[in-house]
């Protein structure tokens, strides 16, 4: 489970460490991931939070796959206490919860994306190749949920700094596209921009949702559990 | 006899607290007396055990009890009397320093004792009244009290001592006021006595005293009102256990042994596993569900069946079970009720998905619903075949009664793009009345009609 050798990519593939309390979701992702998958390689998985940390500091993983739900802490827990540490590790949260809340939390926490359990292999291999590029990775429900918090109800609060607190409107038209099931090359078609714009768009909606003072972040996500 | 104020102090918050020194001991066995490493009669060594303390604190005990017309010894008599010797020998070792210190307790509650009965002093009985009583009830208490409850209150009255040693301000205040109480209390009885003899100040002093030392045993009392409440919570906790196991046998093993049954036909099983998953997930996060519980406050989700998202949910789930596929709906928005037009708009965008995922030839169709305060946009897409929609058989009514014309008569708008070998994706959007107290006057064809949707689905181009 640990050979640090393994760590480090010579050739250029990317790195992938499983973090998730059931053995059995661990073994199926790897083996998603290690067939037909050339360049990504998982290099250790783990699956408690105390044995995460410990397993990341040594092994410096590219990309990991963070369960949200664990117990003594879950994603989050990781999260915070790793990632002061290894600020080039990148964190993808891989749920079956959907709980709103759960997922704002991680994504708080530093998490590039989430994505849910239900993603085919192909698609997981995608969501880390793009983790590990540097954007960001929302699954539809995912920009449901932050299109929910940052809309403007009435009754909701004013922006403490707009700057963060909103959206644009292209933010917003992008957040709509992922959350009506459509690809970054298909969003790129519909609103006429480039692939690298709509990856420009996701990242600060995610810089957004991390940052954000707005304070419907958190009480939002506790009042609405809708799946 | 101001010696025996402070020590008497002692006694009562250490006869509940004597418990202190216990460092969370395992299992303690019933009183009895030593017979090793003992004394006189092995009666302060048992004691001591029972209550998990050292043994010199109960010795101290006993002495200062001796102060009190003689209680120490007297009590030290009937327990001899009373309490039998443990049955197998352990051996103890004693320390030459501990017999030495146990036998000057001895002497010095022996004379104390007889001091006291020289003196004939009855301000003490003003003391040993309540302080008997309070002791009593703590005695009842504790052996009422199981093990675990016994380690827990020994724990507290610890870390309640040694806040009032070790310095909280509070604690300070508490212990100082109680004191000046039982004080006063002593003080009005001398001057009653002396000057006057008159029964109201022994009424004060003896209130005083009581006042004194329900200050004193604050921490106490709070612990067993917290204990209570604990008790009750834990209660709730073991309901709600049972509840959750309760659910998991009636729904998740119910399915597993289904799908165990029917493991050779991988349709069924996958409908099993998605409905199961569904009702699972509904449960614990829908807008009623196990896992909302506590979050409160604010304006809840209207109830289960007449919210539009839960309508499309369920609508989804349908779909989901009939067709063997996924359907994910996203939802954005706050939940509006259902009016006759939002329930056409359900049901346009259920036939949306029903086509999808009859002609479509795709195992996962998206659904984003997303609710405005003016507008409802419905988006059903599917990555399928796609379609030409001129080339649509004229025959084929599914598209054009279904979600067309139904759309139309309600006031909603429908956009329909399909790329061959693309997809799908159908667009309805409705307008919202700004007043949604309106409605539910035409009823017409739109009402949950399941079979008028199935016929739909039977004409459903292309």
């Amino acid at each position: 489970m640990s050979d640090p050798q393994d760590a480090a990519t010579p050739d250029g593939t990317i790195s992938v460490f499983l973090v998730d309390d059931h053995g059995l979701f661990r073994a199926g992702v790897r083996a998603e991931l290690d067939r037909g998958v050339p360049d990504v390689e998982v290099v250790g998985e783990a699956g408690s939070v105390d044995e995460a940390v410990a397993a990341i500091r040594h092994l410096r993983p590219d990309v990991v796959l963070l369960d949200v739900h664990m117990p003594d802490g879950g994603g989050a827990e990781v999260l915070r206490r790793i990632r002061p540490e290894c600020p080039d590790v990148v964190f993808l949260a891989l749920s079956v919860s959907d709980a709103a809340e759960d997922v704002i939390a991680v994504i708080r926490a530093g998490a590039r994306g989430y994505v849910t359990k239900t993603i085919s292999g192909r698609d997981l291999a995608d969501a880390v190749r793009r983790v590990h590029g540097g954007d960001a990775v929302f699954s539809p429900r995912l920009a449901g949920f932050v299109l929910d918090v940052f809309s403007d109800r009435p009754g909701a609060a004013p922006p403490g700094d707009p700057e963060l607190d909103l959206l644009t409107r292209r933010e917003r038209d992008v957040l709509r596209l992922l959350a009506r099931g459509y690809a970054y090359k298909e969003i790129a078609g519909e609103l006429f921009i480039s692939v690298k714009t709509v990856e420009t768009h996701v990242s600060s909606v995610l810089r957004k949702t991390q940052l954000s003072n707005r304070y419907e972040l958190s009480r939002w996500a506790s009042d609405r559990r809708l799946v | 006899m101001p010696r025996g104020r402070p020590a008497c102090d002692h006694g009562v918050v250490s006869q509940p607290a004597a418990t202190s020194g216990a460092p969370a001991v395992p299992a303690r066995g019933p009183l009895e007396r030593r017979r090793s490493g003992r004394l006189v009669a092995g009666v302060a060594g048992g004691v001591a055990d029972h209550l998990g303390i050292d043994v010199i604190w109960v010795r101290a005990a006993f002495v200062v009890l001796a102060a009190i017309n003689g209680a120490g010894v007297v009590g030290y008599g009937l327990l001899w009397v009373f309490v039998r010797q443990e049955s197998a020998d352990v051996q103890r070792v004693t320390t030459r320093r501990e017999r030495q210190q146990a036998i000057g307790l001895a002497a010095l509650g022996l004379g104390v004792g007889l001091v006291a009965a020289a003196l004939g002093n009855s301000v003490i009985g003003w003391i040993v009244g309540p302080l008997g009583v309070a002791a009593l009830g703590a005695a009842v208490v504790w052996r009422e009290a199981d093990e675990a409850q016994r380690r827990r209150w020994a724990a507290g009255a610890r870390s309640g001592v040694t806040g009032a040693a070790g310095g909280g301000r509070t604690a300070l205040i508490r212990v100082v006021s109680g004191a000046l109480f039982v004080a006063l209390g002593i003080a009005v009885f001398l001057i009653g006595n002396i000057n006057l003899g008159q029964v109201q100040f022994g009424l004060l002093a003896v209130v005083a005293t009581i006042v004194g030392v329900a200050v004193l045993t604050v921490p106490w009392w709070v612990r067993l009102a917290r204990d209570l409440g604990e008790e009750r919570r834990q209660r709730i906790v073991e309901a709600e256990r049972s509840e959750i196991a309760a659910h998991l046998h009636d729904s998740v093993l119910q399915t597993l042994a289904l799908i165990q049954r029917q493991a050779e036909e991988p349709r069924e099983v996958l409908r099993l596993a998605r409905g199961q998953e569904r009702e699972l997930r509904h449960w614990l996060y829908g807008p009623q569900g196990y896992g909302r519980g506590s979050s409160g406050g604010g304006v809840k989700a209207p109830a289960l069946d007449e919210g539009l998202a839960e309508a499309l949910t369920k609508a989804a789930a349908e779909v989901e079970d009939t067709y063997a596929l996924t359907v994910s709906p996203v939802l954005v928005g706050a939940d509006r009720p259902l009016d006759p037009d939002l329930r056409a708009l359900v049901l346009a965008a259920r036939e949306a998905m029903v086509n999808a995922a009859k002609h479509a030839g795709v195992d996962e169709i998206s659904v984003f619903v997303e609710i405005e305060p003016d507008e409802v946009n419905v988006f059903v897409r599917d990555r399928g075949k796609g379609f030409d929609p001129d080339d649509v058989p004229a025959d084929r009514h599914g598209v054009a009664d279904s979600i067309k014309a139904r759309m139309a008569r309600h006031g909603g708008r429908v956009r329909l793009r399909s790329t061959l070998g693309e997809g799908t994706e159908v667009h309805l959007a409705m307008d919202l009345a700004t007043d949604p107290a309106t409605g539910t006057t035409t009823g017409d064809d739109d009402a949950p009609a399941p079979d008028a949707a199935r016929e739909d689905e039977q004409e459903a181009q292309p």
